[in-house]
């Protein structure tokens, strides 16, 4: 049985997150073929066909695909995905927005945030915030899935050479009208893939102190992350936020600063592969965790280690 | 504008989960359970809609045991105006048999929004709105921190990967709500005794017409692999050397 794996990316190169979905339908196994909906994405069509391992990419381009709007780009999946045993994306908010309604308008289930294939039926998902670990197994035809990426190391860009087909875009489904966005530009590496990731909590005191945990980003080549706490009172905007409900990661060093380690934020990053945290407070449970914890006031201890590092 | 409400019955978030020992789930036996931390800024989001003279009339409904009845109290007693029990004891309901179910209670209801939780904390499927709005064929508008109610429409602001974006839909459609919506109040206690005394309306899966077989099956749950904890170092220097010479990562 052949896979197909929605990609995401930004018309111009795919995301390294459908990198992670398509090593993951590599351990699937079968033939796999990439749908690059979008508009005037040509460039992330001829991205996804350079990825190791894929056969054939699907192209749809068209003004109303531009902004990935699950009224208009589910009717397409659906109309592809008979032909296929698995669809397949990164459990990114465009494919958790998009694929259940895809499997809803199959009739059937979805497969949320897979971290294991133990066989073509058979997956691995955290529930309960990763408290938990479920193996279920599916009966349906096909098997919608969306892939926790930090459980798949991402398929290389080996000059691969798939074919490229152009389909059919299909129609604007009318009902929603995309407004406009506010993308928050970040310098430095992104958070989702990022090998050094540095994360503020609720500790670091205010929007101006965040500059205490830039530096030291900055220094260690890092991306920024945050808690709940941080984001919820505006020290940071929304996409820093790691845990349950926000991003998922595990970078090879993942330092918390100033974030006591509730359940739902080590959801988000507990399979990093070096915890440091950095609290005042040593009973903190992030401490439970942490490979190497620093019991200190972060005003002193964060800058001393940026200092340490830059020299 | 008619709004309906889904909300679940779910093991309280700040307690330590434990999984059986037969690996056939989660202990849910004594253990405190709430209203599902998503919908229940779904229903604050709903009587402020309401406060503000938008909405006409709010409707809870839950689907699981008898005792979910304790959530739907709970809605009316935040301020939902009737609560709607789809009983069912299955504890594996799947997002596509609720999604069943809640389009059915829909179509008896024919509201014009339905405001729900983007992620349920027990199964974190994240699927149940945005499977509503396919069966019902809507628009949907998931994971927002933002509503602003419009004639025949609602612009939505939603947090995305990398921000905030923003949607206008046609209604009726689905809306699902993240954290930042709004903080929802703790329902007083005249409020609380007075929602007693609402009858809650019930239906069963078989009456709505839907079956609730599931087509995937849960073999088994066990404990993830702990984490163990290491050391504490002394100082901002022992953990540079720590970080260089034993853990190797800068
Ligand atoms: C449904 C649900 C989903 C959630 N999803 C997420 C999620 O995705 N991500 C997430 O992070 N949270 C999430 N939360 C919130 C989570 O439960 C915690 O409330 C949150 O993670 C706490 O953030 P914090 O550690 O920054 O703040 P706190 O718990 O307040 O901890 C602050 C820490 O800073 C330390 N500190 C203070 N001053 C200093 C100083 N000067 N020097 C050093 N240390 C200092 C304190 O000792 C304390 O340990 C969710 C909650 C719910 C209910
Ligand atoms: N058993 C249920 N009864 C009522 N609403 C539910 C139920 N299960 C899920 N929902 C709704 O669907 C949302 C998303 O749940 P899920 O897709 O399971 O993560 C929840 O926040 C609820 O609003």
């Amino acid at each position: 049985m052949s896979i197909l794996v929605y990609a995401e990316h930004d018309g111009r190169a795919l995301s390294p997150a459908t990198l992670s979905a398509i090593a993951c339908a590599r351990s699937i196994g079968g033939e796999i073929d990439v749908l690059v909906a979008g508009h005037d994405c040509a460039a992330a069509a001829q991205g996804a066909a350079a990825a190791a391992g894929v056969r054939k990419v699907l192209h749809a381009d068209g003004a109303h695909l531009g902004q990935q709007i699950a009224e208009n780009v589910a009717p397409l999946i659906e109309s592809l995905a008979s032909g296929y045993g698995h669809v397949l994306a990164a459990a990114t908010p465009c494919a958790k927005n998009v694929l259940p309604r895809v499997a809803a308008r199959l009739g059937v289930q979805q497969i949320s945030e897979i971290v294991e294939v133990v066989s073509p039926d058979t997956f691995v998902r955290p529930i309960y915030a990763g408290n938990a670990l479920a193996t279920v197994q599916s009966s349906d035809p096909v098997k919608v899935i969306t892939v926790r990426t930090t459980a798949f190391a991402a398929v290389a860009d080996n000059g691969n050479q798939a074919a490229i087909e152009r389909i059919d875009a299909g129609t604007d489904a009318g009902k929603t009208e995309f407004l406009g966005a506010d993308l928050h530009a970040t310098s430095g590496p992104e958070l989702a893939s990022a090998r050094v990731v540095v994360s503020g909590g609720r500790g670091v005191g205010s929007a101006e102190n965040f500059d205490i945990i830039r530096a030291l980003a900055g220094t260690l080549g890092a991306a920024v992350g945050a808690s709940r706490a941080a984001v919820d009172a505006g020290y940071v905007t929304n996409d820093h936020q790691v845990g349950q409900t926000g991003k998922v990661i595990a970078p090879e060093l993942y330092i918390a600063v100033g974030i006591s380690g509730a359940v739902q934020h080590l959801a988000g990053m507990k399979e990093s592969r070096v915890i440091v945290a950095i609290n005042k407070d040593g009973d903190a449970p992030i401490f439970e965790i942490a490979d190497y914890g620093l019991v200190a006031d972060l005003f002193s201890a964060v800058p001393e280690l940026t200092g340490a590092l830059s020299g | 504008m008619k709004i309906v409400v889904p909300v679940k019955r779910v093991v309280d978030a700040y307690v330590k989960v434990r999984v059986k020992s037969d690996g056939s789930g989660v202990d849910t036996d004594n253990t405190k359970m709430s209203m599902n931390p998503f919908d229940e800024i779904a229903i604050e989001e709903a009587v402020r809609l309401k406060e503000a003279g938008t909405a006409t009339e709010i409707i809870a409904v839950s689907v699981g045991p008898q005792k979910a009845q304790e959530q739907l109290r709970t809605a009316l007693a935040m301020g939902a105006d009737r609560a709607i029990l789809v009983e069912s004891d299955l504890t594996d309901l799947q997002p596509l048999v609720i999604a069943r179910l809640l389009a059915a209670v829909c179509e008896r209801e024919q509201p014009d929004l339905v405001l729900m939780g983007k992620q349920a904390i027990d199964d974190d499927s994240n699927q149940v709105g945005q499977m509503l709005a396919a069966l019902r064929d809507l628009p949907q508008g998931t994971f927002i921190s933002r509503l602003e109610p419009g004639a025949g429409h609602v612009v939505v602001t939603r947090e995305v990967d990398a921000g905030l974006e923003r949607l206008r839909l046609s209604l009726p459609a689905v809306v699902t709500v993240d954290l930042r919506l709004n903080e929802p109040r703790y329902p007083k206690l005249p409020n609380i005794m007075k929602a007693k005394k609402v009858p809650i309306e019930t239906a069963t899966p078989a009456e709505l017409g839907v079956d609730t077989a599931s087509t995937l099956k849960t073999l088994k749950v066990e404990e993830p692999p702990v984490r163990k904890g290491g050391v504490k170092v002394a100082s901002v220097a022992e953990l540079v050397d720590k970080l260089k010479n034993e853990a190797k990562v800068i």
